[in-house]
């Protein structure tokens, strides 16, 4: 099964509490923070934190993010050797705005892998916060094979552009969009922005559903108690699953005949159209509407 | 014709006949005051020392209170100081439960005034105190329904019972709430003093509300009660209970409510005219807000809602998703207000909620309760009065009685709390034993009982994550590491009893 | 080792504060209050030596207030206190 990034929740690199039990609420991503939860005089203190958890703490199947601190700052450097050391799946960029910044980052990953006999084994995310991050959008999408998303970040984008956020997110319509068309093209996964008002289950709720519509793989998470939210609203309609298992019926049986054209109620079925219907099954296995076995 | 002087003759040989006088009724002199003023002389009235006094009080006896004004309440440290001003020695202090507040009692118990605690529970300093050795008596333990039975059949026999009401009329007839404007310090229900009312030698009432004749509906009837004192304060209302629902934010509460939710739902019960009561605990009280929905789209009602009341019970009935409350303690001020206003939300004394040998008592025809734990052991006992750490800090409450009598116990709890497990190889302190504990539910998976293999099969029916106990416990151990031994002493520092009266464990001293 | 006084952590619940002292006797004195302190104030006091003796600090005063932390909690807190005394740091500049 492709790995699902429904949600990816953030939770601060210097909350150890937080980060000892974070996975037992089913984000598909855990994103440990180094940079703006972590205040300058505890980088040290947090970077030990999230290297000691990522080392010791049993997160199952969660997809382990770090959000380290820029390259430009004194810590981002640091932040990548104790991460790529610790194991982690995947390391998070803030305020990504060229391709080049990519490239440093992999080559500071590279240095730290190299060492340790891993090389390629850490995925590169990018979160885009400004203008000229949106243009160059598909340069960063595709800086890196390490790439695995393109991610939004609206807060630092919204004080580029000089607006602010509004719940029907106008202000963040051609970002969005830029990112999930960037994203495609490369051949990664998109993410949205954080939502924070927790005690606005509805507006959140409308953002998710919208952002599901625009084409996003996910959203970030600030709570877990956005994580259901946003399971409900990427889980496959009934509907949408009996087609997927139709087409996926179909494709075993032109495979049984050995037959190169696939075709179901007559019309042909292509390839995009079968990615589609695995990924439908994936998220209804995710979702617990349907069980592993019943696809087999 | 016949008048009354041609009757005297007869009269008097009846009355001789009768071994009875004659009466002579023309002596009688009629009280003309008005009666809102002539209640105010009740003979009931009285100063808490003349109540004691004359309640004939002396050394070695035994006195109770209930637990109702919870972490507000001020009845027992008033009373307990003024006996000893009176100078009392030896006293038997027989509490529906104890709590922070009561550390006063400390002082008490080195002087000799209190020598011996009965109670379901013991928190803060006090229960700090004792559990390092305090009391030369050990302190009984036990549950709310093994308590009313105890009462009942003697075992535990109160000479004088001191009550706290929020409203009481000079004869005694006193309620947990009031309907004065004076009103203040409201608890709701008053289940645990009930049996008290009914079986005590003596009933002296303190309220700190006294309302005119007649205080009814009443909860303690006048007919139970010796004397009524008029007090400043029976509780700190701010910490009786909240005002208003109280969701917890905790975000691992809400999911192992949603869990237990998930639990009840897919357990076989959950059909229209079941039973329910949630115990205390953030998540034990918030899984009734996950099933809430879950009713509503089933056309799923309940038929009561038992044990402590708590606004969402009274939401949920109000709503008409539960058709009787059954309130043996009222959780909030929500629930107090229902209480006093519902005629469906009906109070029940302590006997009647839980009692093992009451064929009525309501715990008999529970389906499902949801409790919280201080720690499970693999063989699904249940420790809920002693820490992991060997200090008292908790109570036993009902949570025997309802495991026990329901058709479906689940228990709600951390796999950790910090780095203290709370799935362990043997629990510190024996309170609810495996054979009536049902379905575990941690953050990490949830383990049912081997004696129910069908209720495991429905689980893992409906996907959830159903898991060995033993697998919990090794998760939790590899988390935290092995705990060292507790360094218990060798004094008994309290007996804990089962609800059918007999001797269940034994507390032992930390030593430092 | 020479150092200074330094310390890192917090009161939070599942973290540790650890002060770390500069000591004139040889070895470690390692001063624990621990709300599990019966259960784990031996494993905590195990985790902290191994964890200084790893950075080849040899003789210290350590006071620790451990409010339940895990071990990889305890060993982060002391790295970072033992890092911040000597000033030299685990990571390469």
């Amino acid at each position: 099964m492709e790995r699902l990034r429904r949600t990816m929740m953030f939770v601060p690199g210097n909350n150890p509490g937080m980060m000892a039990d974070a996975h037992i609420y089913g984000p598909d991503s855990i994103m440990l923070d180094l940079e703006d939860s972590v205040t300058m005089a505890e980088k040290d203190t947090a970077r030990l934190l999230v290297y000691n958890a990522l080392k010791s703490v049993d997160y199952g199947d969660t997809e382990m993010v770090v959000r380290i601190n820029p390259l430009n700052t004194p810590y981002g450097k640091k932040d990548i050797e104790a991460v790529v050391k610790a194991g982690v799946d995947v390391i998070r960029m803030p305020k990504t705005e060229t391709a080049e910044e990519v490239i440093e980052v992999e080559r500071e990953i590279e240095r730290v892998e190299k060492e340790l006999g891993c090389v390629g084994r850490t995925k590169i995310m990018a979160a885009i916060e400004s203008a000229l991050g949106i243009c160059n959008a598909y340069a960063i999408a595709t800086a890196s094979p390490r790439m695995m998303g393109i991610a939004l970040g609206a807060e630092d984008y919204c004080a580029n552009l000089k607006t602010q956020r509004t719940p029907d997110g106008d202000e963040l319509r051609l970002a969005r969009e830029t990112i999930v068309v960037a994203a495609r093209a490369a051949g990664i996964d998109a993410l949205d922005t954080v939502y924070s008002n927790l005690n606005d289950m509805e507006t959140f709720r409308k953002e998710v559903e919208f952002i599901h519509r625009l084409g996003f793989d996910g959203k970030s998470i600030i709570n877990p108690r956005q994580i259901e939210v946003v399971n409900e609203v990427f889980a496959p309609t009934e509907k949408a699953i009996e087609k997927a298992r139709t087409i996926l019926a179909a494709i075993k049986e032109a495979e049984k005949k050995g037959s190169g054209v696939i075709a179901v109620n007559g019309k042909m079925v292509d390839r995009p159209v079968v990615i589609r219907a695995q990924r439908t099954i994936d998220l209804a296995i995710a979702s617990g509407i349907l069980k592993e076995e019943e696809v087999k | 014709m016949s008048s009354i002087k041609e009757r005297a003759a007869l009269v008097e040989k009846a009355a001789e006949k009768m071994n009875k006088g004659v009466s002579h009724p023309e002596n009688l002199v009629k009280n003309a005051a008005s009666r809102m003023e002539l209640q105010k002389e009740s003979p009931k009235l009285a100063t808490l020392e003349e109540a004691i006094r004359r309640s004939g009080l002396k050394d070695g006896m035994t006195i109770s209170f209930h637990h109702h004004f919870r972490g507000g309440d001020k009845v027992v440290n008033l009373v307990v100081a003024k006996l000893a001003e009176m100078g009392f020695k030896n006293l038997h202090l027989a509490a529906s439960s104890l709590s922070d507040v009561h550390a006063p009692l400390i002082q008490h118990i080195e002087n000799g005034v209190i020598t011996k605690i009965s109670t379901s529970g013991l928190r803060g300093e006090l229960a700090n105190r004792i559990s390092r050795g305090l009391m030369e008596e050990p302190v009984v333990f036990r549950s709310h329904g093994g308590r009313g039975s105890a009462i009942a059949a003697g075992d535990l026999h109160i000479d004088v019972a001191f009550l706290g009401a929020s409203s009481s009329d000079p004869l005694g007839n006193a309620c947990g709430y009031s309907r004065s404007e004076n009103a203040k310090s409201i608890c709701g229900s008053l289940g645990y003093a009930l049996p008290d009312a009914q079986y005590a030698d003596k009933v002296v009432i303190l309220t700190d509300d006294l309302v005119a004749y007649p205080n009814t509906p009443n909860s303690i009837s006048e007919r139970q009660v010796d004397y009524v004192v008029e007090v400043d304060s029976v509780g700190d209302s701010s910490k009786i209970s909240s005002g208003a629902i109280r969701d917890s934010k905790n975000p691992r509460d809400i999911l192992l409510a949603q869990k237990a939710a998930k639990v009840i739902i897919n357990s076989g019960y959950f059909k229209d005219g079941f039973s329910i009561q949630t115990g205390t605990g953030g998540a034990s009280l918030a899984a009734v807000k996950y099933i809430r929905q879950s009713m509503i789209d089933r056309g799923i009602k309940a038929s009561f809602a038992l044990g402590g009341i708590t606004a969402h019970m009274v939401k949920l009935h109000e709503e008409g998703l539960i058709d009787r409350l059954i309130d043996v303690q009222s959780f909030d001020k929500v629930a107090a207000e229902s209480l006093k206003n519902d005629i469906m939300h009906k109070e029940v004394s302590a006997n009647e909620y839980a009692s093992a040998d009451e064929p009525g008592s309501a715990v008999h025809y529970l389906d499902i309760v949801i409790l919280s734990a201080l720690e499970v052991d693999t063989k699904f006992n249940v420790n809920v009065l002693v820490g992991s750490d060997g200090i008292i800090r908790g109570a036993i409450g009902g949570h025997p009685d309802t495991a026990a009598d329901s058709a479906l116990s689940i228990i709600v709890c951390p796999l950790l709390r910090g780095r203290i497990p709370c799935v362990v190889d043997e629990v510190t302190t024996l309170i609810t034993p495996g054979s009536s504990v049902d379905v575990i539910v941690t953050e990490y998976g949830i383990a049912v009982n081997p004696r129910r293999p069908e209720l495991a099969e429905r689980l893992r029916q409906a996907g959830l994550d159903v898991t060995d106990i033993n697998i919990l416990k090794e998760k939790a151990r590899s988390i935290i590491g092995d705990a060292s031994p507790l360094p218990f002493g060798d004094k008994v520092v309290g007996v804990v009893m089962n609800r059918d009266g007999n001797v269940m464990d034994v507390i032992k001293n930390i030593n430092d | 080792m020479k150092f200074k006084e330094s310390f890192a952590g917090t009161l939070e619940s599942g973290d540790i504060l650890v002060r770390l002292l500069p000591s004139d006797k040889p070895g470690l004195t390692i001063n624990l209050e621990s709300t599990v302190a019966y259960q784990f104030g031996s494993q905590i006091k195990s985790v902290i030596k191994e964890t200084l003796e790893n950075l080849g600090i040899e003789s210290a005063v350590v006071d620790v207030t451990d409010k339940g932390a895990l071990d990889c909690t305890i060993r982060a807190r002391v790295t970072a206190a033992a890092v911040r005394a000597t000033g030299k740091d685990v990571w390469a500049d």
